[in-house]
């Protein structure tokens, strides 16, 4: 048993030292990246049960394996401007842990199309600078530059947390 | 060896609390004097089993207190004590401060120590009263006192022939022993047979020990914790200044015991059974696990063979599949249809549990507050076997524990008052629980003096609730308790008269999706009725559409559904649409308004009205298209989103869509909210 922690403590500090993977999509010709250890699934985009007297940017609910599960255009939701679901669109599957300790949840992001996943090293991550650009900076962890490309990081946790859809919906 | 305790530690806080209330409800039908030899085994093995397990989980108070108790039962079992009604009260409130340890520790609250050293030294004086226990409190002081300084045990250890049989090995007390201190053990020959006489199971050993060092009693105790019922053990300090000590002498560590302390005064005791009782129930969480009869296993098992067969006889079916086989095709999948569906009944009957869960707690309640308020009560119950889902049981029962009072304290008169009206002194109390359809059905009877109609009313016209010269049909009246803060008691007793509690029954049955009745006869008494559905987890549902969506509107809130005929509807103030159903006025409200969506059609002309009753306001919804009924498994939209306004949750369909299921009162509210149709204005029509 002990043998089997060592090893697990291995795997956790060589993970720990290359720093941590992302998944990053395309939204109006950025990048973004989001943990990828919260990515529970992709899935091409499909049609949704819409939500009455929700904010414009949730689709709807669908049915994912016998789970109501809704989805969040992303495009929408960062007031960009929005374009037809085409065959790249996508639906990324996260795992949106609860701030207060309750239960996770499971949401889906509808974003223009999958890029790729990076490695992202300890320390590559820099504070977001106030860019007054149209992403709340409230929601970016920061900003990472891979391979000559610039990958905004987002904090789905905060992007996704109920408290930011209730206050939301109360001013629509 | 680290075994997590905390799993098992669940199961034993669990079992225990099952094992008080079969305790508590024995002693309830136990009659003073006369003690039934099995009601007092099964208290007995309840206590036992409460005992040993707290001891395991490091308990001490709990198993010191039980103890006590136990050792009062023992007296009891061996007829050496008559069980006396003091004894039954005894009993029921160390029933209650086992309960309150138990959930204090659960919860990590304090305990009541006052409250608990009160009930134990009313149990010792019990059993201080008895001739053979004056020494016991002596003896408990010596052993204390010295149990610190004293340098050594002397412990006299006499198996039963028997012990080695139930597990115990003495190999491993005495290494565990030998762990505590300095330890020397003689063992006592005697009784061993000669060898072709020997049974290999038996035990004909005894030992003498004597252990030095510093160790409490209590150490020792523990060791000798499983096998005290199967042997003769002594513990005595090594300076053995005595020398009598009883057989199952464990921890009593309570310092000397007052012989002067009374038992609660009765009063008092009602009292602290109120101030007990919201806290017990905060206390006891929804709990997480589920007790489920074998036999409920075993027919989910036959149905889940069966599912296999069907498939396995569907897929040879599809391997090679021609148009002549079309039929047994169609056989196949009805055949799947009703595994399928019986499956799905097995699965929910596993939800049900028999209504006596939330029964049991009647009988204590009922006992105590008759006592309280001087009133002679028989409770009876009838259909404690119905069977209900488990998450409603846990739900529906603060609304009856209000019911049941309110019939105790303002249903059942005082003895005098029912002599003088002609009926017997004894209340009657009914608590009846059936099922009619897919509703169960609870009631609750009381031959009291029945509701004050005219007392009602006027209390309405008083609180501005009904016109003064309004006449009012008798259910709507009592209808009127259902009313937040609504109470006619003239004085506010400790029991009920606040006048909160009937609108929280009521909002609480509400919320199940059920309703409560109010039915009186002056002078023969009232029975409150409640309709609850089976299962929270499906629905009957009517589909509807409306342009694209698909949405489901409980069949138990539709009243009926029909074709909008133009003469019928009026506009009020050029705004609000009512429809004239024979002497009804129902708002008209159009579905896709209230969700925002594209209809088919927008006219109201041959549209088709679905006459919806939800928070006892009728409606009419317009929609589409009437498509099917079904029954729908209900999924929770708050599980990864959050609640919204007119949705009481999502299905999924056949064909794997999501379909949104409405919540009538939600619709009915928001579409008064936005102010199309306001009470004012249908009155006005």
């Amino acid at each position: 048993m002990d043998a089997a922690q060592n090893i697990a403590h291995e795997i956790q500090h060589d993970l720990e030292s290359d720093g941590d993977q992302f998944l990053t999509f395309i939204l109006a010709g950025e990048e973004y990246g989001v943990d990828i250890l919260r990515v529970q699934e992709i899935k091409g985009w499909d049609s949704v049960t819409p939500i009455p007297n929700t904010p414009e940017y949730i689709r709807g609910v669908i049915n994912l394996r016998g789970t109501i599960v809704p989805i969040i255009d992303l495009r929408r939701r960062f007031q960009l401007e929005t374009v037809e679901y085409g065959p790249m669109t996508v639906v990324i599957v996260l795992r949106v842990e609860n701030p207060d300790g309750g239960k996770g949840r499971v949401m889906g992001l509808v974003v223009d199309a999958v890029s790729d996943v990076y490695n992202v090293p300890e320390g590559t991550i820099k504070a977001a600078p106030d860019f007054g650009s149209v992403v709340d900076v409230n929601f970016v962890k920061g900003l990472a530059t891979l391979e000559d490309v610039m990958v905004i990081i987002l904090d789905i946790d905060r992007l996704l947390n109920a408290d930011e859809l209730s206050v939301v919906v109360e001013i629509t | 060896m680290s075994i997590d305790m905390e799993q098992f530690k669940v199961t034993f806080v669990e079992e225990s609390l099952e094992g008080l209330d079969i305790m508590e409800s024995v002693l309830l039908d136990m009659n003073p004097g006369a003690a039934d030899a099995e009601a007092i085994d099964n208290i007995f093995r309840a206590a036992h089993s409460i005992k040993g397990g707290a001891a395991t989980f490091g308990l001490g108070d709990i198993a010191n207190f039980t103890h006590v108790v136990e050792t009062l039962l023992d007296e009891v079992r061996n007829g050496d004590r008559d069980i006396t009604q003091d004894a039954i009260v005894l009993f029921l409130s160390s029933v209650d401060c086992i309960r309150e340890m138990l959930s204090a520790d659960q919860n990590g609250e304090a305990i009541d120590q006052a409250h608990i050293e009160q009930v134990k030294a009313g149990l010792d004086k019990m059993l201080g009263s008895e001739q053979e226990c004056e020494t016991d409190s002596e003896k408990d002081n010596a052993a204390t006192s010295s149990a610190t300084e004293d340098s050594g045990w002397e412990i006299i250890f006499k198996p039963f022939p028997g012990m080695l049989r139930t597990g115990n090995d003495v190999v491993r007390m005495f290494r565990e022993l030998a762990g505590l201190g300095d330890f020397t053990a003689v063992a006592d020959t005697e009784k061993l047979p000669p060898v072709v006489d020997m049974d290999p199971e038996e035990a004909y050993l005894s030992w003498h020990i004597t252990l030095h060092g510093e160790i409490g009693k209590a150490q020792i105790s523990e060791i000798f914790e499983w096998v005290e019922d199967d042997c003769e053990l002594e513990i005595l300090p090594l300076d053995g200044d005595k020398t009598e000590s009883a057989v199952n002498d464990v921890t009593e560590e309570n310092s000397p015991v007052d012989l002067q302390v009374e038992s609660p005064p009765p009063e008092r005791r009602a009292e602290e059974d109120q101030r007990q009782q919201p806290a017990r129930k905060t206390a006891s969480p929804e709990s997480s696990s589920i007790r489920v009869g074998i036999d409920k296993v075993d027919d989910l098992i036959n149905m889940v063979g069966e599912l296999v067969i069907t498939q396995s006889m569907l897929s040879q079916l599809g391997e090679d599949f021609d148009m002549s086989r079309v039929e047994r095709l169609n056989d196949g999948l009805a055949e799947l249809e009703r595994n399928t569906r019986e499956l799905q009944e097995s699965v929910m009957r596993i939800r049900m549990l028999p209504i006596s869960f939330a029964f049991n707690r009647f009988p204590r309640m009922v006992h105590d507050l008759s006592a309280k308020l001087d009133k002679k009560i028989e409770l009876t119950m009838s259909g404690e076997q119905t069977e209900l889902d488990k998450t409603v049981m846990e739900k529906i029962g603060d609304p009856l524990v209000h019911l049941v009072r309110n019939s105790v304290d303002h249903g059942i008169e005082s003895p005098e008052a029912r002599k003088a009206a002609g009926k017997p002194e004894t209340g009657v109390v009914n608590l009846n629980a059936y099922h009619q359809g897919g509703n169960i059905i609870i009631e609750i009877n009381d031959d009291g003096a029945g509701l004050n109609y005219e007392k009602i009313l006027a209390k309405a016209i008083e609180r501005g609730l009904v016109g003064a010269n309004e006449e009012l049909p008798e259910e709507k009246v009592y209808e009127l308790l259902f009313e937040p803060g609504f109470s006619t008691a003239d004085v506010v007793s400790d029991v009920s008269g606040r006048g909160v509690g009937m609108d929280v029954v009521k909002r609480n049955i509400m919320a199940l999706g059920g309703r409560v009745d109010v039915k009186s006869v002056p002078g023969e008494g009232s029975t409150f009725t409640i309709r609850l559905p089976l299962t929270l987890a499906i629905l009957d549902g009517q589909l509807v559409r409306v342009g694209n969506n698909t949405y489901i509107i409980p069949l138990v809130s539709i009243v009926e559904s029909l074709l909008v005929d133009q003469k019928n509807v009026n506009e009020i103030a050029g705004k609000a649409e009512v429809y004239q159903l024979r002497s009804d006025y129902l708002p008209i409200i159009r579905l896709y308004e209230v969700f925002g969506i594209e209809p088919d059609h927008r006219s109201l002309d041959n549209g088709l009205l679905v006459v919806v009753e939800g928070d006892s306001k009728k409606g009419g919804l317009l929609v589409d298209e009437l498509l099917g009924q079904q029954q729908v498994v209900i999924k929770s939209l708050e599980t990864n989103f959050r609640r919204v306004e007119g949705l009481s949750g999502a299905t999924i369909l056949g064909d794997g869509t999501v379909a949104l299921i409405v919540d009538v009162a939600g619709v009915v509210r928001l579409s008064r909210e936005d102010g199309r149709c306001s009470d004012e204005q249908i009155a006005a029509a």
